[in-house]
């Protein structure tokens, strides 16, 4: 916990990679997200926590702005130009940020991975997307973020199909980091694995982040992940932010009363 | 039907009664259209005349963005899908009646798809066929392009059963045409990476991908990648029809076609150990044909013309194709006599 504040101390001179401001989305009467506004500083990993339907994976598809935001902004500084505005975006150049600085997540590695087609091909698309064109190169990467993500070399020309879960899981990190980006939005990126490989994942996710001074946004119902992998929380409810604050000190010292009955739902083996 | 009758200068003999009727054999083959009493009972080259403009449109649209696909209103056409409904539409929309029609199936003027739409044409137009590259002036082709050089007066028609490049990859059409719009085209290497991982080489042989005039990936049809420095470019005039998927795309004369490939790993040509078995040639693309149960197979050019010309035998030309092609089907064509018609 420490260590975190003196983090947060260090970054707050800094601007923010990522500004959202008074961000709202509803689908017909439904407020699925409703002024929202947060910061996001360089190296900084912010958990997004909630119950099912408050509006968490709505808030990401609008930050990456497969959803049209009905108010509100966000701002990113990005690496070469000048701070651009997500929402006012136009779709070429969203996509272009999309698959170079930025990377998603999903829950489901078979929708962000190409099930058909090798490991290593689906390492390198990125690559090959912003203009590689030197084979063997392309693989030696592939190679290279293999090892990075603990997947063996011997099964770079295996499709991912062939894989585990948790395997599956690393390789989409390993696809979306490829290209370094700054950014990385995780949606529920330990659903569905059991908690020996949830375990080995967020380890890996720490390392990396620590050692790529990546930001990310992580969406996850599991308090344990965001405990493990957020610097920073944001509790959110029926679609508005409750409460947010430092991980440790929004889960144990909750204040608002829906994260009261959040923490204290959590079973203890 | 007035409205999608020819002018009334040309074709005497085309009666535009109407687009869709059945055909009638019987009196098909006792008034064949080169007989001179009465014609068949089509429209010029069977589609009437406002698809055709609506082909028109759809083509002048596709040699203006080059290698883009434009959909356009496919027709039912009297043969089944991927039997080159698409390359046959593209045909008549821009057949007239003085042009001497090739249409050759892998290369050989003599394969069923390529007698058959031959006769397609003759029967509704009355055009002049001939088997010689040189002498054509209006190619429509599966799977090849020929081996002669093709000319700036020339159109070459290609037959296409999948004109998306991307497909391979991206099921979704609408993402497709999004990909082509923002130039998306880093899955395109993907492919190649996947030939190069599991077979050590670039082991697409055919229809590899392309990209022309350094804007738009495409698909150059099933030809053989043989003949993908062909389309670079080309003088001739090169179309593209997809009948099921109801689309068509053109390469303009003298466009620039690039293959894709890798830097470690350039674009390369097939290449044989054999030379053609009947006229000895060096540099054409080679059939390997199985001759007996014995294991015997010879190597023969692909292009049947070609070969004939090398090798000095019979070469059919012009009106003796036609006679050829008459003779087979037992009925009396000669060469065209409306020469002065305007194309429909």
């Amino acid at each position: 916990m420490a260590q975190h504040i003196m983090f947060v101390a260090e970054v707050a001179q800094e601007k923010p990679l990522l500004q959202v401001r008074q961000l709202s989305k509803s689908y017909g009467v439904n407020k699925a997200c409703y002024d929202i506004s947060f910061d996001l500083y360089e190296g900084e990993v912010l958990g997004i926590v909630g119950e099912s339907g408050s509006g968490k994976t709505t808030l990401l598809r609008l930050l990456c702005a497969g959803l049209q935001a009905d108010t509100g902004s966000i701002v990113y500084r990005s690496e070469a130009a000048d701070p651009v505005e997500i929402c006012g975006l136009n779709e070429a150049k969203r996509r272009q940020l999309l698959r170079s600085e930025w990377g998603y997540v999903q829950q489901n590695p078979r929708n962000g991975l190409r099930m058909g087609v090798s490991a290593g091909a689906n390492i390198g698309e990125r690559l090959m997307a912003v203009g590689a064109r030197h084979y063997g190169n392309i693989r030696d990467q592939a190679s290279t973020w293999l090892d990075q993500v603990e997947i063996d070399r011997q099964r770079i020309d295996d499709a991912p199909q062939y894989f585990s879960g948790g395997m599956q899981q690393r390789l989409q990190i390993a696809r979306n980091l490829v290209t370094q980006p700054r950014l990385i939005l995780m949606d529920e990126p330990t659903g569905g694995l059991d908690v020996s490989v949830q375990a080995r994942l967020l380890d890996m996710l720490r390392g990396l982040v620590s050692q790529l001074r990546l930001s990310a946004i992580v969406v996850t119902h599991d308090l344990a992940v965001a405990r493990l992998l957020s610097h920073r929380l944001l509790v959110m409810y029926r679609g508005t932010v409750v409460e947010q604050g430092l991980t440790d000190q929004v889960l144990d010292d909750p204040q608002h009363p829906y994260s009261q009955l959040l923490v204290s739902s959590v079973l203890s083996p | 039907m007035n409205s999608t009758k020819p002018p009334a200068s040309g074709l005497p003999k085309l009666k535009a009664k109407s687009d869709c009727s059945p055909i009638e054999p019987t009196e098909m083959d006792q008034n064949g259209y080169e007989s001179g009493d009465g014609g068949t009972q089509y429209n010029f080259a069977w589609l009437d005349e406002q698809t055709k403009r609506m082909l028109r449109r759809a083509l002048l649209k596709a040699v203006a963005i080059p290698g883009y696909q434009v959909p356009f209103g496919g027709r039912e056409m009297p043969l089944p899908y991927g039997w080159g409904t698409g390359g046959m539409q593209v045909t008549a929309a821009v057949i007239g009646a003085d042009d001497i029609l090739k249409v050759i199936d892998q290369g050989a003027d003599d394969t069923t798809n390529a007698v058959s739409i031959r006769r397609f044409f003759v029967r509704t137009t009355g055009v002049a066929t001939t088997a010689s590259t040189h002498v054509a002036t209006l190619v429509q082709t599966r799977h090849r392009i020929p081996e002669t050089a093709l000319q700036n007066h020339q159109i070459i028609v290609y037959q296409v059963p999948i004109p998306e490049p991307l497909r391979f990859i991206e099921p979704s059409e609408s993402e497709t045409r999004k990909m082509h719009g923002l130039q998306e085209y880093g899955v395109m290497h993907v492919k190649l990476y996947e030939d190069i991982s599991r077979f050590g080489h670039i082991a697409t042989a055919y229809a590899y991908p392309v990209k022309v005039n350094e804007r738009y990936v495409m698909d150059p049809s099933p030809i053989p990648k043989f003949d993908n420095p062909k389309l670079h470019q080309s003088p001739a005039l090169q179309l593209f029809g997809a009948g099921r998927e109801k689309r068509l795309y053109a390469l303009p004369p003298y466009t620039d076609v690039q293959s894709l490939d890798f830097e470690d790993h350039p674009f390369a040509v097939q290449q044989w150990q054999q030379n053609c078995q009947i006229c000895g040639s060096e540099d054409s693309f080679l059939d390997e044909v199985v001759i007996d149960d014995k294991g015997g197979r010879m190597f023969i050019c692909s292009d049947t013309d070609y070969c004939r010309h090398r090798s000095g035998t019979e070469t059919l030309v012009g009106s003796d194709f036609a006679a050829a092609v008459t003779r087979t089907n037992s009925k009396t064509t000669t060469g065209p006599n409306n020469n002065n018609a305007e194309p429909g």
